[in-house]
């Protein structure tokens, strides 16, 4: 049923092709010049960079305080994946299923964080924390991501839903399953790619967070604010080092991901699109 | 089909949730720019308009306000220059590159944010690529200072991070797009141009509404662009609120900012709601 509208009959605009290629130069351009100028021996500055070296890597790797970071980075981020997917997967099957007041509500106020400039959750979340006497540290980082998060679960599971058959759910408590039963040997798996992807989205965006995590910050830093406050002392390629390795690691599980859902068959779906398309 | 007891199951927990650390935190917000600050800097629940009246009163708020809503809306406008044409490109020209193309635009957004906005710094520096090819070239003969901590600086790099945003809301649409549609008109004698300006654009605007939204508030309330690279010049509304909330010490005052964008944002949201269910045509 795929119509192609053949480049010819379209009088192929050669033109635009052109300018295709100047707006990826100008998307990759910061991206190549950060991978370069980790390698650059004479720091941050300079053109062109010179004396190549892996210094800035070594260096890196001595950095105690930074790897502290990600760790701490890489807790909060598995721990709001774990709130995220287990508050949106219910909120997506009450949304899909379930006819309360204040739904229309409830279904903005979860897309909400998507779409509001961070430092509005954040600092309201910061404000919450005040007001209930929680002290500020990673865990008030988490249930923030946590919470800002959910709606990427949400949109991600909804849109999964929306193609499942219901049919099946229908068959299995016909059979004399009960609801649990059908809920972990049904819906969950056929809900199975929806939930790694929004897992692995929510994953990559919590270890890049950090309107939110700047006002919920306590004693210690997040990977991002680790960051944040060597830029503002001054730069070194450090930064882009670590940056570069980061870069290369989150490719890398986009293509895991994409490996496992091209051999299980489905098409090749989106990671981002649902979350952006219901945003707005 | 699904029983009282699983529909509360499903439905509680999310609900809880969201109004606890959602509606609550959102409400506080609105409630601490009710109140004020002593002057021993303690937050007094006294209940007032003061904040609000201070932000009409004192012209540097409505400034900034009025400069970021210039940025956004000059981000917003280049990142549909450039986000609109690729998506175009991608979804209609790319032949069999299709794919492979779309998760070229989509990579971009797997590097850090910061490390991005930092990227700009080194290429726009007094020393950075730039201004080093300028010199290269002969086309000046000394650094250009102006390139980094300007608002043009802070109008480059929220423009590299959000012309991906806006790229797939439109991407997303435009795939959407029938293609026998656009095959009946090439058909029924219609050029490129009329194709595209007649089929292509109208179908394709829900997703360029919501692309626009999402650099605009996006880029509105951002505050760590304008701090690496804006310099005094680029400060934006969100920096303002940041100072309220550290050193300034008036959180009431940053609440009664905060309120105002949110509130601005949500009137943007409706408003975008509205116009995407009038041009939408599903």
């Amino acid at each position: 049923m795929e119509f192609r509208v053949s480049e010819r009959s379209n009088g192929s605009p050669r033109w635009l092709a052109v300018y295709a290629a100047l707006v990826f130069a100008f998307l990759y351009l910061p991206i190549v010049v950060l991978i370069l100028y980790s390698f650059n021996g004479a720091g941050v500055g300079g053109f062109p960079p010179r004396n190549l070296t892996l210094d800035w890597y070594r260096q890196l790797s001595q950095d105690s305080a930074l790897w502290d970071s990600v760790l701490n980075s890489l807790m909060v981020a598995f721990c709001a994946m774990a709130i995220s997917i287990g508050l949106g997967l219910p909120a997506a099957l009450a949304l899909d299923r379930v006819s309360f007041p204040g739904k229309a509500l409830f279904r903005h106020l979860v897309l909400l964080p998507l779409i509001l400039p961070g430092i509005i959750t954040g600092l309201s979340l910061l404000m919450l924390a005040v007001v209930m006497g929680l002290k500020l540290s990673l865990l008030t980082i988490t249930l923030g991501h946590g919470t800002a998060l959910i709606a990427v679960a949400t949109t991600e599971i909804f849109a999964g839903l929306q193609k499942a058959d219901p049919k099946q759910e229908e068959a299995s408590l016909d059979l004399g399953a009960n609801y649990w039963q059908t809920f972990w040997r049904v819906t969950l798996p056929n809900l199975k790619l929806p939930v790694i992807g929004a897992a692995l989205l929510i994953f990559t965006l919590s270890m890049d967070e950090i309107a939110v995590s700047f006002f919920l910050i306590g004693r210690e830093n997040t990977l991002p604010l680790e960051i944040w406050s060597r830029l503002r002392r001054g730069m070194t390629p450090e930064i882009n080092a670590i940056s570069t390795i980061i870069f290369v690691f989150s490719l890398a599980m986009i293509v895991i991901w994409y490996r496992l859902r091209v051999r299980s068959g489905e098409e090749v779906a989106d990671l981002v699109a649902p979350a952006t398309e219901e945003a707005v | 089909m699904y029983s009282r007891a699983y529909k509360l199951a499903v439905a509680l927990p999310p609900i809880a949730w969201v109004i606890l650390f959602m509606l609550l935190p959102y409400g506080l917000l609105f409630l601490y720019s009710f109140w004020t600050v002593t002057p021993s800097q303690q937050i007094v629940h006294q209940w007032n308009l003061r904040n609000y009246s201070e932000l009409l009163r004192v012209p540097v708020y409505l400034e900034v306000l009025l400069r970021s809503m210039r940025i956004a809306g000059i981000v917003t406008l280049l990142s549909l220059l450039l986000g609109y044409p690729l998506a175009y490109f991608v979804s209609f020209h790319a032949g069999a590159r299709k794919e492979l193309l779309y998760q070229l635009v989509i990579i971009p957004l797997w590097v850090s944010y910061l490390a991005r906005a930092y990227a700009w710094k080194t290429i726009l520096g007094s020393d950075g690529v730039f201004n080093m090819l300028l010199q290269y070239l002969h086309i000046t003969n000394h650094p250009q200072g102006f390139l980094l901590y300007s608002p043009f600086a802070v109008v480059l790099t929220l423009t590299h991070i959000y012309t991906p945003f806006t790229f797939l809301p439109i991407y997303a649409a435009m795939e959407h797009i029938p293609r026998p549609l656009v095959e009946a008109s090439h058909d029924l004698g219609a050029t490129p141009l009329q194709t595209f300006w007649r089929v292509i654009v109208p179908l394709s605007i829900p997703g360029l509404i919501a692309g626009a939204t999402f650099s605009f508030v996006l880029s509105l309330g951002d505050f760590l662009a304008p701090l690496l690279v804006g310099g005094p010049s680029g400060i934006m509304i969100s920096n303002i609120v940041v100072s309220l909330f550290g050193a300034a010490y008036n959180w009431p005052l940053g609440a009664a900012i905060s309120a105002c964008m949110m509130v601005l944002v949500i009137a943007l949201l409706f408003a975008t709601e509205r116009l995407e269910k009038k041009w939408s045509f599903a």
